[in-house]
């Protein structure tokens, strides 16, 4: 057996089981826990074979490259992210299935999809050539299609499934022409090879600026990025609230990765300066206004989002609003450009990925059928339910960036790689938006606590969903006041 | 003269000599349809027109010729009068790549008997025009404007749709032992090891899966659901009258000749000699050969002819589920058994 | 003008013809007919491009598979011709139109501008074209991609299956 196999398990891991798990159900018959359990102990699975990965030392280069023809990378951020994300498919399917029980019927296949999802979002984050990139979006995204949709007798879900999928679908055209372009431009797929191609200026620079733009704008629109973020509301808001949770953490964290591996490839950090030639003249000019685009969708991002989400009455929408802001934040690692923003993206995902699924899983416990999702319905949850207050004020503390918890290390590390490579004002909007976020976080801890209902709301059903909302919680306090280990291991991944 | 213009020229005879061929074939389906189900049902048959009755078909198609064309008033006219034809024509299309008959020398010039039978993509090119074929028959049922016609129309795409999987899949094996999707190459495959290497022995169970859905994919008995008549009056053709009518009624037989053609090609060995070429004298890409081989063929094609006209007689229709069950319940899994079982032993015994 | 820069030329006007009809043709039918037409011919462009097998299999799948399957549930839900809709003109419309027609023009000019098609060569082409060639690629250095397709369809399939199921069990 080739050494590939083994540095790759995680991807083959989730691949395989993806599929079995589809088997599973469909010979368990009417015995649900099977598969339920078969899913989860699938993607812890895949979470041990990537921690592994992680500490092994894997050569750079000499595989047999006939298995997966150098389109997938091995170890490094890619097995970093295969933890967080099969981690983040455990808690979605823990806190699915009262949700699920509740609101709708507990079909297995809502497990089998959220593997398929991971299963997208590995891939994403092996991906070595712009073919998987593709391929694993569009795994994740239609599995988030069906996600969206899933309790399809609520009109939202299937409004907001349908908008996904007419959107997402037209996204996706951008994705591969702005490909099909860069691939015309430097005649490789494999992104260590377009890299190689354009440092050493051999490639055409017009194709490149175009296909670069053309997968701008899907790539944004996978992160419900300026301008292409009008999606993103409706469709988190009218999904099922466990959907949600995983659509706009895991999903959003996939998009920037794929952001970041395409931005490491396309946009040079170093043009080689012996050979200034016209030609790379040009090329840093062009990484130079690149660079200058992303830094305003990211800071007219993150404005329009945290200020659309002030106004709203309703939990989820206002989540929703905060996930694009917290989209303009972790594309500031992209316009930093170097190894401390793409660590600072690492961070920032990995920390927003727990605090965002904790505080949709405590709305998935609250919430009944698609109503008690106001700012009044939480009005007193603190004298009936202290336990939950308390997390939702932790998690609303860590997305409004206040230490000692997670969110906090992680935007003062985009912040700082902003300002190191140049784009001060981009920090400073960034520090006026996170202000102005502060007012809607903290307001809903203001509700929750100082205003009382005589008929406080009581929850019925919480049973598995404490386990992601513990998870979250441990992730949250300890990156918070731990950050150290973790910010030290994402610059050696990069 | 610049070699595009011989080919042109002799594309063009070709495409005339294929073109009347069919329309002689389906004469003569017509004719050995009446004649062997008279035989079935103990009748004597058409024995006025012509020597023993020889000469009918040409008769039904002069009636049809002057008969009245009715359309209804409801109808789509414009798809209405395209359907026949796109069945017509893609029926005919399908001979492009259809050899029949080895090729004959003519100087420095290789002549394959077929318009271009070596193209390395005819079989595929095959699968494709049969999975268009369905438009024609799609498309009268639906612009008559009537729900008989509908419904015929309906069936036959369910039923089309269902069944091509099933033929693709068990020519997966032959692509797979031949190494071509070239028709000449298939056949030329066969001919080794004194006839036993036809793929009907190397392959019986996509020969039979094949066989099957060439009668599902031809609308013939015992498939014939989109023109059941004692459901649907006359299925999707309910509303065509006169030559229209006719069109669908040659493109009919002349896919029921494709089909039987198609598997002489695929599965009994093409145009293989009984008996070597040189004990007959007779030299590679001589004229003489070439008609021998052709002679061989049309035989073997004759007898499959009979075959499903006899089936046609002998056995009833199914029943719209049971057509349904049968395509994707056990056709489709044996075709996949079928291609991993070939896959391997490709893989390990050659 | 040799015959391939002929056959490019009508078949790219029969194909833009067609892709016309198709969206703006008020009939469902009539457009899928018009989609049905167009596959047809950009399978012609890609038999000038010396794909054969690309251009085979988009007659197979697009025309006969997935287009049948198409004009089948039309049929299947008897759709009429469209209701006309109180038409009014959007500002957005111009805006997006006025946009969309400038990035056509400014593509346009690029490739007018930059036509480097070196590297193009006709025999390379024809042997990639092949069936042969094209399964060996595949089924070699690609094969994790063309394996994680399938995954994808799989999942596809699923999520068809669970939006459209009749029965809720």
């Amino acid at each position: 057996m080739s050494m590939e196999i083994i540095y790759g398990m995680p991807l083959f891991l989730i691949a395989a089981l993806s599929v079995i798990v589809l088997l599973v159900d469909a010979f368990t018959g009417k015995n649900k826990a099977v598969a339920y359990y078969f899913s989860i102990i699938s993607l812890l699975a895949v979470a041990v074979s990537a921690a592994i990965s992680l500490n092994t030392n894997i050569p750079k280069s000499g595989f047999d490259t006939t298995i997966t023809g150098n389109n997938i990378t091995f170890g490094g951020y890619a097995a970093f992210f295969d933890i967080i994300f099969s981690l983040a498919g455990v808690m979605t399917i823990f806190a699915s299935k009262p949700y699920m029980k509740r609101e709708f019927k507990e079909y297995k296949e809502y497990y089998s999809l959220v593997m398929f999802a991971v299963a997208g979002m590995i891939m994403v984050s092996h991906a070595n050539s712009m073919l998987m990139l593709f391929i694993g979006i569009e795994l994740m995204s239609f599995s988030f299609y069906v996600l969206a949709g899933f309790i399809r007798t609520r009109i939202t879900a299937v409004e907001s499934s349908l908008k996904y999928f007419l959107l997402g679908s037209f996204a996706s055209g951008f994705l591969v022409y702005g490909i099909a372009m860069i691939y015309g431009a430097t005649g490789s797929m494999i992104l260590p090879d377009i890299l190689n191609k354009i440092t050493t200026g051999n490639f055409d620079i017009t194709y490149l600026k175009v296909g670069f733009a053309l997968m701008l704008v899907g790539l944004a629109f996978k992160a419900a990025a300026f301008p292409f973020h009008q999606w993103a509301p409706d469709v988190y808001h009218g999904a099922p609230t466990v959907s949600t949770g995983f659509m706009s953490t895991a999903g959003k964290a996939a998009a920037l990765i794929a952001f970041v591996i395409v931005a490491k490839s396309v946009l040079p950090v170093n043009i080689s300066v012996e050979s200034v030639t016209s030609g790379s003249l040009e090329l840093s000019k062009f990484t130079d206004s690149a660079r200058m685009v992303i830094a305003v969708i990211s800071a007219i991002t993150m404005l329009i989002g945290n200020i659309s989400a002030l106004v709203q009455k309703n939990v989820k929408r206002m989540l929703a609003y905060s996930s694009v802001a917290h989209a303009g934040y972790l594309l500031m690692g992209i316009v930093a450009n170097n190894q401390d923003g793409w660590a600072g993206i690492m961070f920032y995902a990995t920390a927003y990925l727990f605090m965002q699924i904790g505080s949709f899983v405590i709305v998935g416990i609250i919430e009944q059928n698609n109503e008690r999702m106001n700012f009044d319905d939480y009005t007193g949850l603190r004298k009936n339910h202290p336990w939950i207050a308390a997390l939702m004020a932790i998690f609303m503390f860590s997305l409004a960036g206040i230490p000692p918890f997670a969110g906090f290390p992680g935007k003062y590390m985009l912040f700082v790689a902003a300002v190191e490579s140049g784009y001060t004002w981009l920090t400073i909007i960034a520090v006026i938006s996170s202000v102005i976020s502060m007012y809607f976080y903290i307001g809903l801890v203001l509700t929750m606590y100082f205003k009382d209902n005589e008929n406080g709301l009581i929850i019925t059903d919480i049973s598995s969903a404490k386990i992601p909302l513990a998870i979250s919680f441990v992730f949250v306090f300890l990156l918070g006041i731990l950050p150290g280990s973790l910010i030290d291991l994402a610059k050696s991944l990069f | 003269m610049p070699e595009i213009i011989w080919t042109i020229i002799e594309a063009s005879i070709k495409a005339l000599a294929v073109v009347g061929g069919i329309q002689l074939m389906a004469a003569l389906n017509v004719y050995l349809e009446r004649k062997i189900s008279a035989f079935a049902q103990n009748r004597i048959g058409p024995n006025r027109v012509g020597p023993f009755g020889t000469l009918q078909p040409f008769a039904d198609v002069f009636k049809l010729f002057l008969k009245e064309d009715i359309v209804p008033k409801n109808a789509d006219k414009f798809f209405h009068s395209l359907a026949p034809v796109l069945s017509l024509s893609i029926a005919i299309a399908v001979w492009a790549v259809i050899p029949f008959s080895s090729y004959v020398d003519i100087g420095d010039r290789r002549i394959y008997m077929g318009i271009a039978p070596d193209i390395n993509v005819g079989l595929l090119f095959i699968l494709a025009m049969t999975s268009v074929g369905v438009y024609g028959i799609t498309l009268a049922g639906w612009s008559s404007n009537n729900k008989y016609s509908l419904l015929g129309g309906l069936r036959s795409s369910a039923q089309m749709i269902s069944y091509e999987l099933s033929m693709g899949l068990s020519l997966i094996g032959i692509v797979l032992i031949t190494g071509s999707l070239s028709l000449n190459d298939i056949v030329n495959h066969q001919l080794a090891w004194d006839g036993w290497r036809w793929n009907i022995f190397l392959q019986p169970v996509g020969f039979v899966i094949f066989l099957i859905t060439a009668f599902a994919e031809t609308n013939r008995a015992p498939f014939d659901l989109p023109e059941a008549e004692p459901e649907l009056v006359g299925g999707f053709n309910t509303e065509y009258s006169g030559m229209k009518f006719g069109m669908f009624f040659l493109a009919e037989y002349a896919n029921m000749t494709t089909s039987s053609v198609l598997i002489v090609l695929f599965y009994l060995g093409g145009w293989a000699l009984p008996v070597p070429a040189e004990t007959l004298g007779l030299k590679d890409g001589s004229i003489a050969l070439a008609a021998a081989h052709f002679l061989v063929f049309f035989i073997k094609v004759l007898m499959l002819l009979f075959f499903f006209i006899w089936v046609r007689w002998s056995i009833p229709r199914f029943r719209y589920d049971q057509l349904m069950n049968l395509g994707w319940k056990i056709l489709l899994p044996i075709s996949l058994l079928n291609v991993l079982l070939t896959a391997l032993g490709v893989l390990y015994l050659k | 003008m040799t015959l391939s820069v002929v056959l490019f030329a009508v078949l790219s006007i029969l194909a833009i013809a067609s892709a016309l009809v198709t969206i703006t043709s008020k009939h469902p039918i009539r457009s899928a007919m018009g989609l049905v037409f167009h596959f047809f011919m950009l399978a012609g462009l890609y038999l000038t491009l010396s794909a054969q097998f690309i251009a085979a299999l988009q007659v197979l799948v697009y025309a006969g598979a997935i287009m049948v399957l198409v004009i089948f549930v039309i049929m299947l839900l008897n759709l009429g011709d469209e209701e006309k809709l109180k038409y009014k003109v959007n500002p957005r419309q111009v805006i997006g139109i006025f946009l969309g027609a400038a990035l056509l023009v400014m593509l346009g000019t690029i490739y007018v501008t930059n036509v480097s098609v070196a590297g193009f060569n006709k025999e390379i082409a024809a042997n990639i074209g092949t069936a042969q060639f094209l399964g060996n690629e595949l089924y070699t250095k690609y094969i994790f991609p063309v394996e994680a397709i399938g995954i994808l369809l799989t999942a596809a399939i699923v999520g068809a299956i669970v939006l459209a199921k009749r029965k809720l069990n």
